[in-house]
Order: C-alpha cells, then structure tokens, then sequence
C-alpha cells in the first residue's frame, strides 16, 4: 500500500472544494502520478457538506474507507472534526481554523465545538495537526474565496503528496480563472509558509 | 466547442463518469439523446444538452422517463443510434414502455441508461436495477470504472443492434461522480436521418402480435447469451484454488484487496460486465476450478441465486456464498476496507487493518443538514401555508424537488412522500378517509411529470384537498434543467413552447384556482386561507423564480436586509423561517449580506419591524 497516499478533503458547499480537488487532478496528470477522485456534491449548493476522496497511486478504488486517510484537509473546522471517522493515528490533518457554524447552531439545535479543544482532540489521536486561519490568510492573497488555495499550499508543503508545488502552481495557471490566477497562487504560497512555521 | 467532441483518438482527459459515458456515446456517433434528469446521472444530460447546441445531436428533456423512451423507442425504430438517460427510479416509470419494448425490439442500437444510486445519496430507494434485465428479458452492461463505462458504451450500441433490442446500461453513483484519466477513441460519424418501415404484424401490440413477439423476444434472450458467454466485459483473471465472482465497483475494491492481502497466486477472480444474461458456461467452468467461491456484489444477491442454480445443475457442491453475516450486506454502498475484511475472513488469511480513531470523546458536533437556499421562494410558501392553517389539524403530503427540504424543522412541512407526482394521488386517499385538512406541495416539474393524472383524478372523483403547486420556473434540484412550464428565451434557446400551469389546471376544471406570489406573506396568507375553505379541490400556484437560478440573470433583487436596533430578540425570523443568511452574534440575529437575497419575508413577519433594506 505504500506508493498509494489516500486524502479526504471536506468541505461546507461554496468553500471551493471541488476546484482544489480538480487542481490536484491536474497537477497529478503534470506529475505523471495515477490519480482517481469521488466526490459527493448533490446538495453543494443548499449548504451540505461535499466530501471529496483522491487516490494518488496504483489503486483501482475512487473512495477511501473509515481509517485509511494519509492525509485529512478541513476548509471548516467542525467538518474537519466530522471527518475524523476518516483517520488513523499516522493521519496528518490540516484544518482552516475559521468556524461557519452551521444553520442548526442558531436554531439551537446543537453547539458549535470549542475551537481549542477540538484541535486539542484531532492532535491527540493523528499524527500531526495543521491548524491555520485560512481566511485571513486569502484576505491577505487578495480574495476571501481563495481559501482553497491557501490550505493546498498547506497540503503541500506537507511533503506527503507525490506532487510538487510548481505542479500546482501550473495547474492552478490553467485551472483557475485568469483574473485570479496572480491571488490564487500568492494564497498558495501562504498556506506554504504557514504550514512550514508549524 | 464542447471538450467532449475533442477528435484526438489516442489523447488522455480526466473526465467524471457521467462525461465519459457522454463521451462514450459520442463515440458511438449517437444521434438521438432523451432524458428526464435525476442524480446521479443528471450530468450525462447536461453534456448532451450542451453538445447539442453545436453539433447535429437531437437531444430532448422529456416531460417523464416514460415519454423519453417512448421516443427513443421511435427514433431507434427507425434505424437512428438513441439513448436514453435516467436514474435508477426513472427505469419505473419508463416499466411500461420497456417491458413491450422488449417484444418489439429496435432497428437502430438503443441504450437506456439507468443510475443506481447505493446508499441512497440522493434518492428515495436502492433498487437494484439488474433484476429488470430479468423481468424484461434484456441485455445488461456494468462498467467496473470511468474509463470502462466509456469504452462500453459503444460496445452496448453494437450489441443492441446486433440482438435488435434495446440494452439496458447500470452504472452506480460510484461510476458517475467518480473522476479518472479517459483515453479518447474515434468518433464515429453521427446518422441523424432515419426512416420507419411500416410492419404493423410486427409493430402494433395487439395479443395475436405479442404472442409472437414473445417468441421473438426468447429466441434474442438465446442470441444474448451466447454473447455473454464471449463478450470480452466477462473476463477471468488470477490464479489459484478461491474464486471471487464480482461486478460493477466491487471489482475495483477486490483488486486493491487481493493486492493488499498478498494474495494473488490464491485467487481467481471472475469479472462480470455482461450481466444480463450472465455467461452460464462461464461461471460453471469457473466454479468447476474452484475449491470455495465467494460472490462480491451491492445491492441484492442476484448474481449469488443464480451462481448456486448454475452450481447445482453441473453436479457442484463447492461451498459458494456472498450476502449474510460476516459476509456483504444488501444495504448501502460497499468499500475497499470492507471487501479487504470480507475477503480475508472468508478464505482465512490475515488482515492487516490501521486501526481507527477512537471517536468516544468527541463531543457532538451539530449537524449540517442541506437547507432551502437563502431568500428561497419555498420557504415564503411554507411559512404561508403555516399560518394560514393555524387552528387546522393537518396532513402535508409532499413531492420530489427541492421543496421535500421543507419537511426539516422549523418549517416541517412535509409528512409523506414516495415517489414522483405521489403528493396529488395521495392527497386524493388522506382527504377520504381522515376528518384532517390535507394541503400538498408539488413543484412545476414535477406537476408536469407525473403530477397531472393525480390532480384529473381529484377533480373527477371529487376529493377535497388544497394542491400548492410551487412553480419557481426551473427544475431545480438537479441544477436547473428545462422543463415544460420553462422560458427557453431566458436560456437563449429558440424553438420550444411554454405550457402555463394555470391554464392547464383551469382547463382541467378544477373549481377553485388561485395565484400567489409568495413574497408578499400577507396576501398569500388571505389566498392560501380562502382555497383551505372551499369544500372540494382547490389549486393554489406560487410563482416566484429559483433564486438560484435567478442569480444567473441578475434578476434578483439586489438590496440585502439588516437587523436594525429595533430588534427586541423575539427571533421569530431565525426560529420560523431558517433562512441560512442569518447568524447569531452574541446573541443577536444578524443577516449575512451576501447570502441575503432581498426576498423581504423576514422583514414582514418581524413583529417590530426591526429589519431594514441595507441603504445604497
């Protein structure tokens, strides 16, 4: 199993997910590396969750089970606690840090997770927790929807993808907008230098 | 042009499944495209539609699954290449079309696709559609991954026209929202034109000719089977004493576990893709060489049954087994840990499995259920009826679309539901035998697929019950397709009529007819109450466009509301209505701008009018 690396990346509908995911589609293809994804976007657009799973590697299957993550990307930090199900004690985790609580938690039906604590929990059962504002870090870049970009920078200043950031670079050139390829890659960048601060 | 017309035979795309089987029909120089839209194979349509607007493909969103058969069953009677695209439930109600199809039979190659949808993502059952190969009598494909699902698809037309029957293709949710690298074959020229020879002994389906075509139909059952026996989609590969017999996705699960578990000079492994009629020769020669035979499918054992029958006629008593404890399930989806663990349990060698994270201390996190979008024309419906039935004992039978969100608190508008147009036809049996008042939604396309016949029926029998059709002008559920009640000019799209609900339900003779638009809460409180008082069938129809799609042509209204100082924390707005565009903020309801459509709704029913246009 070992030249095959799993990531699940969750997400809350609007939050770029399936960009990020095609991407890293591009940038595998650059990369020569065996890429299948699955993603699950039926109600993206009503506010759901879309999970997306990408296999890098000579794997036949398009989704990863309960355990089996090498690697865990939250854009929200209660859906990265969510996903845990996905992970294992060698799992690394990156997480955005800037909470959307979902529509329940003002209808008082549910409490929106202490934000310390929940990182203290993924860090004491995963290998290794990324945790970073995300959407401060876009602002910065220039465009709070680049939030994406930011945490696969994060993602791959891990090391842990068989991809290379200038593989990303070039397909985040080709598969962004153009108006937003110059915030789009500064994002990146971002997430590349928050990560490896921490 | 569209990048699934890309004529470089040889070159790689990363396509999602629903582009390649588009891309495989393409392929296939297919002509004639029909479908009523469901998820998961609503994208296929997408691309066919797009597609035909710059090349000769016709290609039709039709009012239901059964007329887009109905037309392909023409089309391909008179020699056009024709699919037809649907998901799993869809293949019901197209049953009727099909089932005589069958004896008919097709000149021209017809696939009728049908999405199954495992564990349910986003439908009302998990039905196996395998078992209609059976009830009708014809030809199944199952593609294991994207680049087989592309690569059968002109493989199917080819069967289809060499048996003269229609072929059935069953994908899987997997198949169609899995994304892969696609190598690109030649397309085939596309024949648009056609010509039905007329041949009613052969065509019109009265008992003399049916008898007949029933023979017809057994004896390319026969023809099918044969091919079964030598299609290439039912291939062997492995070696050893075990045997695993699998179709569909479990195939690509099964070859991750056979590698994993290091155990690939133990096991062969027998592929299904030609499933309808399974390769009887085949599987007997395969479990002859087998000491333990293990059967790896979703859904129901169809393969299993069938596998033991074939057993017990060649004189084997090999132990073979499939669903059961400690085995596979009939529920839900499968995966790759859950093969891994089947497989080695089942034939006794060791399995390695990363223990999971022990989730027993974390805490409850809430739940992110899909919602009705912000300044959703529903929502104002719901809240309408609400208060207008205040005092009433209610039953709200609902439909399929997004309106089936309203049934979530806080709205709870929704108490029953099975299928497609069911809210008329069930509305018709709650208003006769309960003393309550029954109230149903139903949205435009649904009405216009199957939701007339319950309301004709309500009309001549008599019932009593008020029928709110939600007409938002588009199909939105499964991303904004046409549907007969639709603008085409909107879209820039020439050439198609426009049905107007109203004037079918008033021509209809339904008693008691009225309009509303939803946004202004009171006057559709007034309305809605009146129709809840008329003894006998009453349509209420609330016109107010997707915002959603809406957004597309910037026809919403562009002033987004605030909570204003005024506000003294009734909540009534978050508590009733849930619109996502509110948050709480120390305790304060606040309205996130952007989300914010500028419906008003909120602003109406704040019982300090506290909530205020945000100032240009």
């Amino acid at each position: 199993m070992s030249d095959i690396t799993r990531l699940i990346i969750v997400a809350v509908g609007g939050q770029g997910n399936l960009l990020a995911s095609s991407v890293l589609g591009e940038a595998a293809l650059l990369a020569g590396i065996p890429l299948r994804m699955s993603e699950i976007h039926g109600m993206a657009q009503r506010g759901g969750v879309v999970e997306s799973a990408l296999v890098f590697g000579n794997a036949q299957s398009t989704i990863i089970s309960d355990g089996e993550a090498d690697v865990l990307v939250g854009f929200e930090p209660s859906e990265t606690l969510r996903a845990l199900n996905k992970c294992n004690a060698r799992t690394v985790v990156i997480t955005n840090l800037s909470p959307l609580p979902p529509f329940t938690v003002a209808i008082g039906k549910g409490v929106y997770p202490d934000i310390t604590e929940l990182q203290q929990l993924i860090r004491a059962k995963t290998a290794r927790l990324i945790a970073l504002n995300a959407v401060d870090l876009a602002k910065t870049a220039g465009n709070v929807l680049s939030v994406n970009m930011v945490l696969l920078g994060a993602l791959i200043q891990t090391g842990i993808l068989p991809v290379t950031a200038d593989h990303v670079k070039t397909a985040i050139r080709t598969k962004t907008k153009a108006a937003f390829v110059e915030i789009n890659t500064r994002a990146f960048d971002l997430g590349v230098t928050a990560a490896s601060q921490q | 042009m569209h990048k699934l017309l890309t004529d470089q035979p040889g070159a790689t795309m990363v396509l999602l499944g629903n582009e390649a089987i588009a891309r495989g029909a393409i392929e296939a120089g297919v002509a004639v495209a029909t479908t009523y839209p469901g998820t998961p194979s609503s994208e296929i349509s997408l691309n066919f539609f797009q597609i035909s607007q710059e090349s000769s493909l016709y290609f039709e969103y039709s009012t239901n699954e059964k007329v887009s058969l109905e037309v392909a069953a023409a089309t391909a009677n008179s020699g056009v290449r024709s699919m037809c695209v649907m998901k799993h439930v869809g293949l019901n109600v197209a049953a009727d079309a099909l089932m005589t199809l069958a004896y008919v039979g097709v000149k021209g190659g017809l696939v009728i696709l049908t999405a199954d949808d495992p564990f349910m993502f986003s439908s009302q059952n998990e039905q196996d559609n395998r078992y209609y190969g059976k009830l009708s009598g014809l030809a199944i494909l199952e593609p294991s991954s994207v680049e087989e699902a592309k690569n059968m698809i002109p493989y199917a037309f080819e069967l289809s026209e060499a048996l003269q029957e229609p072929v059935i293709f069953r994908t899987t949710t997997r198949i169609n929202h899995s994304t892969a690298p696609v190598t690109l074959g030649i397309i085939r020229e596309r024949v648009c034109r056609g010509d039905f020879i007329k041949d009613p002994f052969n065509y019109v389906t009265v008992p003399a000719v049916s008898r007949k075509l029933h023979v017809k139909l057994l004896a390319n059952l026969e023809k099918a089977a044969e091919r079964s026996e030598v299609s290439p989609y039912n291939f062997i590969s492995g070696k050893g004493a075990w045997g695993i017999i699998c179709n569909g996705v479990s195939f690509a699960y099964l070859s991750d576990a056979i590698r994993d578990l290091d155990i690939q000079d133990k096991v062969k492994l027998l592929r299904i893709g030609f499933s309808h009629p399974l390769p009887q020769k085949m599987i007997k020669g395969f479990l002859g060489s087998c000491e333990k035979v293990l059967v790896v499918e979703e859904g129901e054992p169809y393969m299993e049954e069938a596998v033991k029958a074939f057993a017990q006629e060649a004189g084997l008593t090999l132990p073979i087994n499939g669903k059961g404890k400690d085995l596979f399930s009939r529920l839900y989806e499968f995966n790759p840990r859950m093969v891994r663990q089947v497989v080695a349990a089942y034939f006794g060698v060791p399995c390695k499995l990363e223990p999971m994270v022990d989730l027993s201390n974390i805490p409850e996190i809430p739940q992110r259920p899909p919602n009705l979008c912000a300044g959703c024309s529903h929502r104002a419906t719901f809240y309408a009826v609400k208060k207008a039935a205040e005092g009433l004992s209610t039953i709200y039978p609902t439909d399929i679309g997004c309106y089936t969100l309203g049934f979530l608190p806080p709205l709870g508008m929704g108490d029953f539901l099975i299928c497609m147009g069911s809210s008329a036809g069930t509305s018709c049996g709650f208003s006769k035998v309960t003393d309550k008042k029954v109230v149903s939604f139903i949205g435009d396309s649904t009405f216009f697929h199957s939701g007339i016949p319950g309301l004709v029926n309500a009309v001549f029998n008599n019932h009593n019950f008020t029928f709110v059709i939600l007409d938002n002008g588009i199909t939105a559920m499964t991303g904004h397709q046409p549907n007969p009640g639709v603008d085409m000019g909107l879209m820039n799209l020439q050439g198609y009529g426009q049905i107007s609900i109203e004037a079918v339900v008033r021509a209809l003779g339904v008693p008691h007819v009225a309009v509303i638009q939803p946004y202004k809460v009171k006057k559709s409180i007034e309305t809605l109450r009146e129709a809840f008082n008329f003894k006998g069938v009453s349509v209420v129809i609330a016109q107010e466009m997707c915002t959603l799609y809406a957004k597309g042509f910037k026809k919403t209204k562009s002033r987004a509301y605030y909570v204003s100082d005024k506000c003294r924390n009734h909540r009534d707005c978050i508590s009733q209505l849930a619109c996502p565009a509110f948050f709480l903020d120390a305790e304060k309801v606040k309205i996130d701008p952007v989300m914010c459509a500028g419906c008003a709704v909120c602003a109406q029913i704040c019982p300090e009018n506290a909530i205020l246009p945000v100032k240009a």
